[in-house]
């Protein structure tokens, strides 16, 4: 057993020394009748090298070769180096929750920064220290709404990321929180600003909405927020992607931000670890859910960081905390400072750009021929948007996969009514050819040229 | 042991150290915003390969116009500011990390290898599941795996941590109790419990009852009898409780719940207890969840990521979060190699095929590849894909299906293990736990005499008395080079000093720790204020935690002009 540090000298010695005849006397408080006198059906032992090997396999099965048009969520942007270097270092990986301040202010200082970049980026005074992602980051900021205001309903577009609200309902449930959903603009893809209007009343908590939205335009945040304060709703903006805020402006006029922040520097690792975190102003502060660090001193006056305002938490308030969440995303929240340090002020907003033209480039190219075209028009977007096809996407997609092109995701498993519609998202990483071979195959030509 | 006597002489205000630590210079780092100067940068992207874009045009007043004030630094001063940053931690991989409830055992390296496979880390979540196999094999396997250990029927792996998993179990026992006409209205909690377990209830809509402990620390029985009523959900359960003590009435406490229609929820955190030794499913509970990074030894990383499954007996599968992963029954039927597997005691599958994991590699059309490959990612059956009509499902608790980069280390430390080892890993993290039992419980009080597993809970009564309580020797602890144990918790322990070695520690640490525990025992009674102004070795003393908490500072700011 290589990762235990003992013989099986050792064992009998310290056994020994315990006063126990055999480790079994160490189990005898289990009722001997549950004892489990067999092995467990789990595979045998494998050598590190068999281990890489089949994880190698898995990998293989899984297809790298393909360009990809995904998003709706999970965005692939290029990953720095350094990040993996970084956290893998094992002081910070290898570390607990900073619970003990003195020897944990690398962590603190860190998610202290992280804290900052995200205020700083959000155009909101304050953010936690992560959640568990963006979908249970929303569902929390519209608990925390209710908490703030005291009133108990929730108004959401039906343009927040369909899974999103799916999480939301579940948590809403048993909480007496009823939610109303209010559609979008046919032409514009933006939240249909009379039904949200129509929709807010003086007990309506939160009004959540999610911009850059689900499908990749950007909403009139100032006309949103102007219709939730008016009734003294809070306004939650969810962001599911974080590069936008580089060239997008910030939600300043929302009272919580609930933002994924997988794009900075995480890796799609099929759906999860990413990293929730929820902003907001600064008078809200003390109904925020999860964990916090803060800025004190020592009794020689030294900068420190601690864990902050705990008596928000389970650990202390128990049933009466703002949330049950303990474990958060800490290391991921860790790769995201790196990643922002790295890109840094300039070097955001032009990767930010980047995104800008190749999905601008994207949507001009793939709705060249006659068979296809955009969706909604008229509001800005940032790197996605939605393609109609006159052809079943099930066809096109076939002919795409054979070429070794994911393309867009099909919507109407979310929206019946968008018939024949599709989302596509095109970042830094896809490249100029394989957007015209996409452009060549949905047209049905030949991909040679 | 390396310790000598001879050295027991304490500097005057520093620590004596009984040889682990000495001190060594740490580097002052200042925050990255007060580090950057503007025109540095530590990125250079790929010449742009389309026309570039009019970014005013194209957003219009959606543009941003003041970018965010983040940090304008070079790659070399990255590097050196995150690696000084992590030099004032703590971790596992300098030592021994004894916080009990939190199992902070060693975090494999292969496990951050295999976890960052391409093919696996650059996955997108609505991939064609047909472009997905490699990775829902690891899903599937991963879940027979975690059903066998924990003798249970049903899984889901979505819920990203422990208190979300117990969130995901509660909302089960919910669904069920609706389904059979009454939600029912309180959730019984010990009062030795974890915070998140009352917190949970709460969430979902119960109101939670304390139930008190008895005086060996484990359910009272008469008190159990008393309390459940028709109205009562379930009972959240640690076992081994956060005493450390297996709950030896398990099944009587599991007879009284059912008895009134009550389900038996167990918290998992203490789960490095049991495995390989007792099922949870044996001894009577109804739904529970793990925590693959205490058990399963996925790295904490500062305080997340987590990953928290959740197991069920089958009457709770039709709740399950959507989407459940399912296997299509299109694949061969008979299998071809039926028979080949004599030399394990296993079960054959219901086909009447050998275990997945035993069984040779086969294509899918059912030619054999070859037979020293022992985990196939061809099984018997067809594809695997996400099922998301049920409708009886709770619903989503997270998007996407969980946190995948766990369940990629929890099955390679499964896979590095196997049976033989898992067991072994169980055994040592309990002879650990008693050997250091043994080797204080003359020097601090044990408040439970009851027989520990995994974890010990002492408590600070004869150094209270001396005016030093368990947050000094906690300090005092880490200028000996540990981190300190858990702090007062338990509750229902005055005091309460909770250490959990884990199988990690090698006889010589585990004497280390013991000779630092009793050393700071004589301290408390020769120099108490040494422990209470400790600690001594650290690059900051004691922090101002009350300023912290009145005027908080939760971001730097620019200076203002």
């Amino acid at each position: 057993m290589r990762y235990l540090p003992k013989s099986d000298e050792e064992r009998r010695q310290m056994l020994t020394e315990i006063g126990a005849k055999s480790i079994d006397d160490l189990f005898a408080s289990i009722p001997a009748e549950y004892r489990l006198e067999r092995d467990l059906t789990v595979p045998r032992q494998q050598a590190e090298s068999e281990i890489v090997e089949y994880f190698r396999a898995a990998g293989q099965k899984n297809a790298t070769d393909y360009a990809s048009f995904l998003g709706a969520g999970a965005y692939r942007h290029y990953r720095p180096v350094i990040i993996d270097a970084l956290v893998q270092r094992g002081e910070f990986l290898t570390s607990y929750t900073p619970y003990q301040a003195e020897i944990t202010q690398g962590t603190l200082q860190a998610i202290f920064e992280f804290q900052t970049m995200i205020a700083e980026l959000t155009g909101m005074d304050v953010a936690n220290a992560s959640m568990y992602d963006g979908s249970t980051g929303a569902a929390e900021a519209v608990m925390m709404a209710v908490r703030v205001t005291g009133r108990s309903k929730a108004v959401v577009a039906t343009t927040v990321h369909p899974e999103y609200r799916e999480v939301l309902a579940t948590y809403a449930k048993h909480q007496g929180l009823p939610t109303s959903f209010v559609g979008y603009d046919p032409e514009t893809g933006r939240v249909d600003l009379k039904a949200l209007a129509a929709a807010v009343s003086e007990d309506t908590a939160a009004v959540l909405i999610q911009s850059p939205n689900f499908f990749g335009i950007i909403e009139d945040i100032p006309a949103i927020a102007e219709i939730a304060h008016a009734k003294g709703a809070l306004l939650i903006v969810s962001i599911a992607e974080a590069v936008s805020l580089g060239i997008v402006r910030p939600p300043v006029e929302a009272d919580i931000v609930a933002m994924e922040a997988q794009s900075f520097g995480v890796a799609l690792s099929y759906g999860g670890p990413f990293c929730g975190v929820i902003a907001a102003k600064e008078q809200f502060v003390r109904q925020l859910p999860g964990r916090l660090a803060g800025q004190t001193v020592d009794g020689a006056g030294n900068r420190g960081f601690v864990l902050t305002l705990a008596t928000r938490e389970q650990h202390i308030r128990r049933e009466k905390a703002t949330s049950n969440i303990c474990t958060n995303q800490a290391l991921v929240a860790l790769m995201a400072t790196i990643f922002l340090a790295v890109y840094g002020k300039e070097g955001i907003r032009e990767l930010a750009e980047h995104n800008l033209a190749k999905a601008d480039y994207a949507a001009k190219t793939l709705t060249a021929h006659s068979g296809s075209k955009l969706r909604f028009s008229g509001a800005p977007r940032f790197h996605e948007f939605v393609l109609q096809t006159d052809e079943m996407p099930a066809a096109w997609s076939r002919r795409l996969l054979e070429n070794k092109i994911v393309g867009g995701i099909e919507l109407s498993r979310w929206y019946p009514e968008l018939h024949n519609c599709t989302l596509w998202c095109a970042t830094e990483v896809v490249k100029r050819e394989q957007i015209d071979i996409a452009a060549r195959v949905l047209a049905a030509q030949p991909v040679e040229a | 042991m390396t310790t000598s006597a001879g050295h027991s002489e304490a500097r005057s205000a520093g620590p004596h150290t009984l040889g682990k630590v000495r001190p060594h210079p740490s580097q002052n780092e200042a925050l990255l915003f007060e580090k950057s100067s503007p025109g540095k940068r530590a990125y250079k992207l790929p010449p742009l390969d389309v026309p570039t874009v009019d970014a005013a045009k194209l957003l219009g007043a959606a543009r941003r116009d003041t970018p965010g004030l983040l940090p304008e630094l070079s790659e070399i001063e990255i590097i050196r500011h995150f690696t000084r940053l992590s030099t004032w931690n703590y971790a596992i991989d300098l030592g021994m990390y004894p916080l009990g409830s939190c199992t902070m055992k060693y975090n494999p390296r292969v496990n951050e290898l295999v976890a960052r496979i391409e093919g696996l880390a650059e996955a997108h979540p609505y991939r064609p599941e047909s472009l997905a196999q490699g990775i829902l094999e690891i899903f599937d396997l991963l879940q027979r795996c975690l059903l066998d250990i924990t003798g249970m029927e049903a899984i889901t792996l979505q819920p990203a941590a422990g208190a979300h998993g117990e969130f995901t179990g509660i909302l089960l026992t919910r669904a069920w109790h609706e389904s059979q006409g009454n939600p029912r209205k309180k959730i019984l909690i010990p009062d030795s419990a974890h915070g998140t377990n009352p917190a949970t209830a709460a969430i979902v809509g119960y109101s939670v009852e304390n139930l008190k402990s008895n005086g060996d620390g484990g359910i009272d029985l008469e008190a159990l009898a008393r309390q459940v009523d028709g109205e009562t959900a379930a009972l959240m359960l640690t076992n081994p409780s956060t005493l450390g003590v297996f709950e030896s009435q398990i099944h009587k406490i599991a007879d009284i719940l059912h008895a009134k229609g009550a389900l038996l929820y167990m918290d998992g955190a203490n789960m490095n207890a049991l495995v390989g030794k007792v099922r949870p499913g044996d001894f009577g509970v109804d739904v529970m969840h793990l925590n693959l990074h205490k058990t399963f030894s996925t790295p904490h990383g500062g305080g997340g990521p987590g990953s928290g499954p959740v197991a069920c007996k089958s009457f709770l599968e039709p709740f399950l979060p959507i989407p459940v992963l399912v296997r299509d029954q299109n694949g061969p039927k008979d299998c071809p190699d039926a028979g080949d597997w004599e030399d394990t005691n296993a079960e054959p599958t219901v086909d009447g095929c050998p275990p997945l994991f035993r069984a040779p590699i086969l294509k899918p059309h059912g030619e054999r590849v070859g037979d020293t490959e022992l985990l196939p990612l061809h099984p018997f059956g067809g594809p695997l894909r996400w099922e998301y009509d049920r409708p009886q499902s709770v619903g989503r608790v997270r998007a996407f299906y969980g946190n995948t980069g766990m369940f990629i280390r929890a099955l390679a430390y499964i896979l590095a293990n196997g049976p033989d080892g898992l067991r072994q890993t169980t055994e040592d993290a309990v002879l650990n736990a008693n050997y250091i039992r043994k080797k204080l419980e003359d020097v601090y009080e044990l408040p439970y005499k009851t027989a520990s597993m995994h974890e010990v809970v002492f408590s600070d009564k004869r150094q209270a008395a001396l005016g030093v309580k368990t947050g000094d020797i906690a300090k005092r602890l880490i200028d000996y080079g540990f981190h300190p144990y858990t702090v007062s918790f338990p509750l229902i322990v005055h005091g309460a000093l909770m250490i959990e070695p884990t199988e990690s520690e090698s006889r010589e640490e585990l004497d280390l720790f013991i000779a630092a525990m009793r050393s700071i025992a004589r301290e408390v009674e020769e120099n108490p204020e040494i422990v209470k102004t400790a600690p001594h070795s650290t690059r900051v003393s004691r922090l101002d935690e009350v300023q912290a908490a009145r005027k908080p500072i939760l971001r730097w700011r620019p200076a203002t002009e």
